[in-house]
């Protein structure tokens, strides 16, 4: 274990493929870097699943950090929680779906699928990658849920089980009452289009007069399920809005269907014409063909997160000297709970225990652990780091300081409708226009032949029927969606984009957002560091995984390690090491014996004493994310900026010489505090959050866009209207600008289909639409609008350089 | 000519007979995972228990 490892040679886990740092554990002549990877290596050769291993190199995720305490799945026996988590359940068997993060790769798939061969219980179980979910069939007798559960965490896939999918299944993500409605639509329209092929070459006298009568009564047959069941939404939808005396995109839809179909009716029955029925099926179809390309969904990823999505299911209670694991639900005032290592504490409550260590990296974005004594309030989210603690519980669950948040009114409201969509502005003018047109045109006629004045009236209203216009917006943004996807942004649906083209102010966070932990800025104070010291440290500071331990080894830059007699990390205190007989300490001051007073402000300190003597200490800030300087400069010309902090206002100077000026700083703000900043600002200017901790949620919730940023999405995000992967921050401005310009785009594809309009209204007019001109014109100016915004989107985003991005 | 409407029966009941099957297969689930059935063709049946090879050949060495 003590020997020197000389750099270049980096041993690299079997399991995780991690830098093994020195950890020796070799099964098999493999390296593994922590007992949790060789675990789970013995338990798959065991079941003769090495294969595992060959399908993709390094398959597994690291189980460095894997807590466990045995009884952490109790809660899985208590029936109420069983009942919510199966699918289906008989007296032989049972059928369980589980959430598995980490699954990402064809390994992954084919371990999980071959469960069975690791516990006779298991039955079958099948792997959905894409959603990251798993379902397991397994024999009640042979296995319980708890045991599976334990099993899956054995072998490193544990299952993330919230309270929030306990209280609902997980929604079906794509829209399946669309996709029937399409299939409907096609079938029809591909029918209709073949009984109208004659009527195209109507001159040519393909056939016998009988069959126009039986292919244009075949014809209304097959526009019966078109216009009763596969428009049927549209009709809702615009009656709803004319409820509200609005005009939105569907009503002139619903117009020009209802115009559509009675005037092909009167047509196929009065007049022994051909109607207008493929048209109608074509539009149907290419409408809802629309409305299906914009329901992008990424599945794995929850926007509506509340609190219950981030607390534990179960908790220790104690009562009478034992231990009791309880369903939080089941939790009350006054309960004395046990917090163990790296658990999270569910609700507000007192501390019991002498001292504790709590990481707010959850709800601030500082992971940094803060030191609590005995007696002092600590806030539900906080994770214990260390020794197992004691709490009383003051809050239940659902009305902390943090989860108060929640209850706010901004989390009830439907931020889709704060802006109506261009598309509906646009066709409420559009609709007075084409009536205006089509009575005028009416009233022209009826005075030379009254028959062709109800020809041209309903012409017009069938000819303008606003099929490109309503196809412009779904594509635009569908297609920005996917775009944005592919550069790992987010979007929760695709009305978030028009609002993110209107917005002109933005607000950071400062903690995790703007700065960024891992980028840390370190000044040492004190007698200077020998290079023994200093090796001495680097291999004091290896041995540990506290941030600041990282930080310091990483600010001590490379360097060889170096034989210690005794190294020992005692949490909450600091690292202890021998070196030639001398105690050398690093850490807390109670734990190294510092007695000077150190004066600063803000930032953490690090204290370093060899046999009690000082010898200095470490001040370690986190420093700025090293995208955020040029983020925020680019935007500086164009949008009002604003950084909430919830620190201490020592850092302002530091920050302005940076981010330059014009940026209104402000500090000390609480969550509740965020959310009403951004209340009144909203009252005159359009809000963008960007935010990443839980405190930000309700700031979050409150803008008109919020965003999220984190390191995992699929692991941990706060609700937000989108996700980015913190890796991409620096691309924020061209994300902005990609949102303004698929706006701009919009525009001009409504001018496109304008000038469709324009000539088939000028024909309309004219009494001279006939079935064939409408059959050409519609498809014909659908397709061409979504050729056309397909291709300028994809344009723009290439002139952005969304696609030059690394895949992830 | 009047095969033409045996031939419309026929090429209307064979489309309604696709778009029954389509809703069928939704409903099964067929098209709720595009993904994951793509990677699992590719597995291989595990090998039997007689041609128990040694570990070290099936794995990789590494720098």
């Amino acid at each position: 274990m003590h020997s020197k490892l000389p750099k270049q040679n980096i041993v690299i886990c079997f399991h995780c493929g991690e830098d093994c740092e020195g950890v020796q554990l070799v099964v098999d002549d493999q390296n593994f870097c922590c007992q949790g990877c060789k675990l789970v290596y013995e338990v798959l050769s065991e079941n003769e699943l090495c294969n595992y291993y060959t399908l993709e190199a390094y398959p597994g995720g690291s189980q460095k950090s894997k807590t466990g305490s045995t009884n952490r799945f109790d809660y899985l026996n208590d029936s109420d929680t069983q009942l919510n988590l199966l699918d289906f359940q008989n007296e032989h068997e049972s059928h369980v779906t589980f959430f598995i993060p980490i699954i990402h790769c064809a390994s992954c798939i084919w371990l999980l699928e071959n469960l069975f061969h690791v516990h006779s219980g298991i039955l079958s179980s099948r792997v959905d990658f894409v959603k990251k979910r798993v379902q397991i069939k397994f024999k009640n007798d042979k296995i319980s849920l708890k045991e599976l559960v334990s099993l899956l965490a054995t072998i490193g896939y544990e299952p993330k089980i919230s309270l929030s999918n306990l209280e609902q299944k997980m929604p079906n993500a794509v829209d399946k009452r669309t996709v029937k409605r399409l299939a409907v639509a096609g079938f029809c329209f591909g029918n209709m289009m073949l009984f109208s092929v004659p009527e195209y070459f109507s001159e040519a006298d393909l056939i016998d007069e009988g069959f126009r009568g039986l292919f244009s009564y075949l014809n209304v047959v097959l526009a019966l399920p078109v216009v009763s069941y596969a428009a049927s939404d549209y009709y809702q939808s615009a009656w709803n809005s004319i409820k509200q005396w609005r005009i939105n995109m569907d009503v002139p839809i619903v117009l020009g269907i209802i115009s559509l179909f009675f005037y092909s009716l009167w047509e196929i029955f009065a007049n022994n014409q051909a109607g207008f029925m493929d048209s109608l099926g074509g539009l149907l179809f290419f409408l809802l063909l629309g409305k299906l390309y914009q329901q992008k969904t990424f599945a794995t990823l929850e926007f509506d997160r509340d609190y219950k999505s981030y607390f534990p299911i179960a908790v220790t209670k104690m009562s009478h000297n034992r231990e009791e694991v309880i369903p939080l639900s089941k939790l009350q005032v006054g309960d004395v709970i046990l917090v163990r290592d790296e658990e999270l504490i569910p609700a507000d409550s007192l501390l019991l225990s002498d001292q504790a260590n709590v990481d707010y990296s959850f709800i601030t974005g500082e992971e940094i652990p803060v030191f609590k004594q005995k007696g002092e309030l600590i806030y539900a989210g906080g994770r214990q780091i260390g020794e197992p603690i004691m709490l009383t519980i003051q809050k239940s669950p659902s009305q902390g300081y943090l989860t108060d948040l929640w209850n706010h009114e901004s989390f009830a409201k439907n931020k889709d409708r704060l802006l109506e969509p261009l598309a509906s502005k646009i066709s409420g003018v559009f609709t007075w226009v084409v009536l205006a047109i089509a009575f005028s045109s009416f009233a022209y006629w009826s005075f030379l032949d009254f028959s062709l004045a109800v020809k041209t009236f309903a012409s017009v209203l069938i000819v303008a029927c606003p099929c490109a216009l309503a196809m412009s917006t779904p594509f635009t943004l569908g297609n920005t969606l996917r775009i944005f996807g592919k550069c790992r942004f987010y979007l929760k649906n695709a009305s978030v984009i028009e609002r993110m083209a209107l917005i002109d102010t933005i607000v950071f966070d400062k903690t995790g957002t703007l700065t960024d932990p891992a980028n840390a800025k370190i000044t040492y104070y004190g007698e200077s560091l020998s290079t023994e010291t200093a090796t001495i440290l680097k291999s004091m500071v290896e041995r540990s995984t506290h941030p600041l331990s990282n930080r310091i080894n990483h600010w001590l830059g490379l360097q060889d390690g170096m034989a210690l007699e005794h190294v020992a990390e005692i949490k909450g205190g600091g690292i202890e090491a021998i070196f030639k007989g001398q105690v050398i300490r690093l850490g807390s001051p109670e734990f190294t014996g510092y007695r000077s007073v150190v004066e600063s402000e803000g930032g953490n300190l690090v204290f370093l004493t060899i046999e009690k003597l000082e010898i200095g200490y470490f001040h370690i800030e986190s420093g700025l994310r090293s995208s955020a300087e040029h983020v925020v400069k680019s935007l500086k010309s164009d949008y009002q900026l604003h950084v909430l902090s919830g620190d201490y206002s020592h850092e302002q100077t530091s920050l302005e010489e940076k981010l330059g000026e014009g940026i209104s700083f402000n500090f000390k703000r609480g969550p509740s505090d965020k959310l009403s900043y951004i209340k009144n600002l909203n009252i005159s200017r359009h809000t963008l959050m960007i935010g990443d901790g839980l405190n930000d949620a309700g700031a979050l919730q409150e803008s008109e866009v919020g965003v999220a940023v984190s390191d995992r999405v699929s692991h941990f995000s706060p609700a937000s209207d989108a996700i980015l992967d913190s890796d991409v921050f620096g691309m924020i401005p061209a994300f902005l600008g990609f949102a303004k310009s698929s706006r701009l785009i919009i525009k001009a594809s409504f001018i496109l289909s304008f000038l469709y309009n324009a000539v088939g209204i000028t024909l309309a007019v004219q009494g001279l639409l006939s079935p064939v001109i409408c059959a050409i014109l519609m498809p014909l100016s659908s397709i061409s609008v979504v050729v056309f915004t397909s291709l300028a989107t994809n344009a723009v985003a290439w002139r952005r350089g969304l696609f030059n991005l690394k895949p992830s | 000519m009047e095969v033409i409407f045996l031939l419309i029966a026929i090429s209307l009941l064979l489309a309604g007979t696709f778009l029954f099957l389509f809703f069928k297969a939704m409903k099964g689930g067929q098209f709720d995972d595009d993904y994951t059935p793509s990677v699992r063709i590719l597995f291989e049946n595990p090998p039997k228990k007689s041609t128990k090879k040694n570990p070290s050949t099936k794995q990789k060495s590494y720098e």
